[in-house]
């Protein structure tokens, strides 16, 4: 690897050993297991070469994920839902990153450490709050009924409605975070220029502003559709019986109904359909590293 | 701008409200007297003390801490190996690698991460009998691994807006490389590694996910067994658990911020 | 400081004011501006000068007072209602767009069809001479390329004001001299009114025709930079253009045009032309430009001005002048600089030479009143 010192090999092959144990290793693993068929033994599914040494591949449980409809509406509901929540992130977040980029230096320290707060709360603290909120006899349900809005509880826990505001409020920093960065660095004197040589406010923030902000938009939106493709938690506590989403069914698909090779198969589909949007990320992340 | 000024203002009390507004709610709820949650029954701190004699959450504390200490530990060991590699040690073969996999589990799903760990950990099992269990080994592996890429990033960015000349001033004035690396360039990145320490510390607290899959019967962290009660519905002991969380967390950055503000002026 | 008011003035600023909380940043300026004039203000950092400007742009709302553009009150209006152009300090070039988007966002913004857009800005583009940078962005030129994309982006929507915020201040020396005068030539050619700020009181005399000295917020002399060189009317617009000694003294007697002082720094009586009112006992400030004092080796002859001896403290060579620092024998040092008219090695004068100092009475001036 290294044509350097021994310590220099040392240090380079302690984490290289580690990853390459623990992660990349692992991701060989789904593959080849997403390649077996289930049986009922332990590990409860089909080795990769049999008895007689022959390889045995199925393709089975990707042909059985692409030919059933509930997958692909689960699929098509994860990715509804996650871009949903992106939308909404960027709809609150980037006014709000907006506001706090050009507010009094000591206001937007504090502004900001009020982004990052529940960021340290836990994600499951946060979500479970929200399950006071919504219940039938929550806070929402109660103050309608109070002031007469209603007199009848509205259904808000599982349903997608919930998931959604579910996920907007768990990703809205991550949203927030990078466009305030963008916007943060962004020369004030280029919008007073625009407006200099005849744009309005409102033309002024589509020509100078927003596409300025894009490198910070995008990594926003990825930053909250890459987690929430993926999320458990919420469709757990807030969605439904019915209400799948690709996390929770891997999920129950390998913990309740023990198919492990399905189970694989979901993740590499996933992964699959995320593969785009992680390799955008990492590109503007490491853009962004070299112009900082 | 007036007018502009005045949307801003209505967007950013909205959210904010939004985004405290349940941990408000959380917080008021915990000192709730009835025994259901969301029916007002006057004020106690009844559900405190529930909290406090209660063994199981106090056992998945004691284990949560445990390995969150351990992991961040190890994270931060490998991840400021990592950083220097990637910083310093220039290009060598098997880079492009290295660093794709040091920032991958940083965009990885979580349940994807959490299975594909959970596989090998069943394979190793049945390759070399290691692990026997899962729990507390197995747990602290995998928050290692995905922390340390945070760690990773934050002695990276660290590493790379400090000025190398330093480095080169102590090797021109005979330092031998090794030596350079502890007397100069560790010292110079503690404060990133603190802080890579402390952020592989809380993201250990908080995995539900990863360590749902690689734990086994016994090994039940903090947010697993909350997230068994809650699974239920809404119960005021967790709510008290909440509220004592978001207080130590507000507390805890209050002051590093208050710190860091002072520090800068 | 008012001037007289003149009715025909292009540009009008009565009584403008800038409070930022109780920071005073700009203070009751009042200012005229003919048609064409190129006008400087020239200030310390921080004096208020780019607050100024940006309320003439729009981008600040003055706290009080009103300003006029060719008869037309803009105080309230927004800046991209106002005939004004600027060129920012930080040259605010658009980095997502190449030069010529850059050029011609004004004109798009003003809906001018496609082919006159594509002809103006070919005609901008030549002027400032950028014609093989057309397609380039930004981050791929030079300061000085970026700097003349500023302006071309300013100048063409044919403002009736140009405001120029430290043009030059980002260029070095050589490139700094050569756009002054390009600057010139085009302000020249299109006639347009400009008001340039810098921090730099060389450019501010080459370019302009007045300047405005500013300090703290207000103004402290507006007038042609030969007058402010000359005839500063504080020791602070004196001390802030050039170089200059000055000496405290005392008015020992007051003729028609000259006057006597006694300055105990200098050791003998000074005399010095003086057309202001000053009476006998009065405190004043003598004061006088190192290239108005003649530096001898011989003692000079008889004349009415001053004579006075010292020794050459130290001497510097900068290839057109060379400047000395010469010790009175009051213990008082003075500056002196000289041309260096004939090519040689050897030196004038050397380190502890005793030399004679003389200057004329109309060189010395008299600054009454301090700042
Ligand atoms: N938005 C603002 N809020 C508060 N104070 C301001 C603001 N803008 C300018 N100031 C203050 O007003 C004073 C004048 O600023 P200005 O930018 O006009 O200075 P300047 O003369 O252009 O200086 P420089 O030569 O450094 O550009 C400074 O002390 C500055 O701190
Ligand atoms: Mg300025």
């Amino acid at each position: 690897m290294h044509k350097g010192h021994t310590w220099e090999r040392v240090i380079t092959a302690i984490p290289y050993l580690w990853l390459f144990l623990f992660f990349l290793l692992p991701f060989a693993i789904i593959l080849k297991i997403s390649l077996a068929d289930p049986v009922i033994a332990q590990p409860p599914f089909t080795p990769m070469f049999d008895e007689q040494g022959n390889l045995s591949v199925s393709f089975d449980s990707f042909i059985f994920l692409l030919t059933d409809k509930l997958y692909a509406i689960t699929y098509f509901k994860s990715v509804m839902l996650a871009a949903s929540a992106t939308m909404l992130c960027l709809l609150l977040g980037f006014p709000m990153a907006y506001g706090i980029a050009r507010s009094e230096p000591t206001t937007r320290s504090i502004l900001l450490l009020l982004i990052v707060l529940p960021f340290w709360i836990s994600f499951l603290l946060r979500v479970y709050a929200w399950m006071g909120l919504l219940n039938n006899y929550g806070v929402i349900n109660n103050m309608l009924m109070w002031i007469g809005a209603i007199d009848q509880p509205i259904q808000f826990m599982y349903t997608d409605f919930a998931m959604l505001i579910g996920m907007t409020y768990s990703y809205l920093p991550f949203m927030v975070l990078p466009l305030y960065a963008t916007l943060e660095r962004m020369d004030l004197d280029l919008v007073d220029a625009a407006q200099d040589l005849g744009a309005t406010r409102t033309g002024a923030f589509w020509d100078i502003t927003w596409p300025l902000a894009r490198p910070g938009v995008i990594a926003g939106c990825l930053l909250v559709f890459i987690p929430a493709m993926g999320e458990y938690v919420i469709p757990y506590l807030l969605g439904g019986g019915e209400s799948l989403l690709i996390g929770r069914v891997l999920f129950d698909e390998f913990f309740v109904a023990r198919d492990w090779p399905l189970a694989s198969s979901v993740a590499i589909v996933l992964l699959l359909i995320l593969v785009v949007p992680i390799m955008l990320l990492q590109r503007y992340q490491a853009r962004d590293a070299e112009n900082a | 701008m007036q007018h502009r000024s005045r949307f801003l203002l209505t967007v950013l009390s909205f959210g904010y409200a939004f985004l405290y507004i349940p941990l408000i709610s959380v917080v008021f709820y915990s000192f709730n007297k009835s025994s259901l949650a969301t029916v007002w029954g006057g004020f106690s701190l009844r559900w405190y003390g529930e909290l406090f004699r209660n063994d199981q959450v106090l056992e998945a504390l004691a284990l949560s801490l445990q390995i969150a200490a351990t992991s961040a530990t190890f994270a931060t060991i490998l991840g400021t190996m990592a950083g220097l590699v990637l910083v310093r040690f220039g290009r060598f073969r098997g880079r492009t690698l290295f660093s794709g996999m040091i920032v991958s589990p940083l965009v990885m799903p979580e349940v994807i991460t959490g299975l594909s760990l959970l596989l090998l950990f069943v394979s190793l099992q049945q390759l070399i009998g290691w692990p026997a269990q899962r729990g507390f080994s197995t747990i602290t592996i995998a928050h290692t691994t995905f922390a340390m890429a945070y760690v990773a990033v934050v002695v990276q960015s660290r590493l790379t807006s400090m000025d190398e000349s330093l480095e080169e001033a102590a090797m021109d004035l005979g330092c031998r490389p090794l030596r350079v690396l502890f007397d100069i360039t560790l010292p110079l990145i503690v404060p990133a590694m603190v802080a890579g320490w402390l952020l592989a510390f809380t993201l250990s607290l908080d995995d539900l996910v990863i360590a749902s899959f690689v734990s086994g019967p016994g090994g039940t962290t903090l947010p697993m067994y909350i997230f068994s009660k809650v699974k239920l519905g809404v119960t005021p002991d967790i709510n008290a658990l909440a509220s004592l969380i978001i207080l130590i967390v507000s507390v805890g950055l209050l002051l590093s911020w208050a710190a860091m503000r002072k520090r800068s002026s | 400081m008012i001037e007289a008011a003149n009715p025909d003035s292009f540009i009008r600023i009565r009584g403008v004011s800038k409070h930022f909380g109780d920071f005073v940043a700009v203070d009751d300026i009042n200012l005229d501006i003919q048609k064409g004039e190129l006008f400087a203000i020239l200030g310390g950092s921080g004096c208020g000068k780019s607050t100024l400007l940006r309320m003439l742009a729009g981008f600040e709302e003055p706290t009080s007072g009103t300003m006029e553009i060719d008869g037309v009150d803009v105080t309230r209006q927004a800046p991209y209602e106002r005939p004004v152009n600027m060129m920012f300090q930080s040259y605010a070039i658009f980095p997502h767009m190449n030069v010529e988007k850059n050029i011609a966002y004004g004109l798009r913004k003003e809906r001018v069809a496609a082919n006159e857009v594509d002809e103006r800005v070919s005609d901008v583009i030549r002027l400032v001479q950028l014609d093989d940078f057309r397609a380039r962005k930004p981050d791929q030129l030079s300061g000085g390329q970026r700097q003349r994309v500023a302006l071309a982006r300013a100048l063409i929507k044919q403002p009736k004001v140009l405001l120029l915020d430290e043009p030059l201040a980002a260029l070095d020396k050589k490139l700094r001299e050569h756009t002054q005068f390009e600057l010139m030539n085009i302000q020249d050619e299109l006639g347009i009114t400009f008001i340039v700020v810098t921090h730099d009181q060389e450019e501010a005399m080459t370019l302009s025709t007045r300047i405005a000295v500013m300090d703290r917020g207000r103004f402290l002399q507006v007038g042609p930079p030969k007058e402010i060189y000359e005839y500063p009317k504080s020791r602070f617009v004196a001390d802030f253009i050039g170089t200059i000694n000055t000496f405290e003294g005392r008015v020992t007697s007051a003729g028609d045009e000259t006057i006597s002082v006694d300055c105990p720094d200098v050791g003998v009586e000074v005399r010095a032309l003086c057309t202001e009112d000053v009476k006998v006992g009065q405190d004043v400030c003598v004061a006088v430009r190192p290239e108005k004092i003649f530096i001898s080796r011989e003692e000079p002859e008889e004349d009415e001005g001053v004579r006075v001896r010292g020794i050459v403290d130290d001497l510097g060579y900068l290839g057109n002048l060379s400047l000395y620092r010469i010790h009175l024998e009051t213990g008082r040092m003075i500056q002196v600089s000289r041309q260096n008219r004939r090519r040689s090695h050897k030196r004038f004068v050397e380190w502890d030479d005793k030399v004679w100092l003389s200057w004329r009475p109309r060189s010395a001036m008299i600054i009454q009143g301090d700042d």
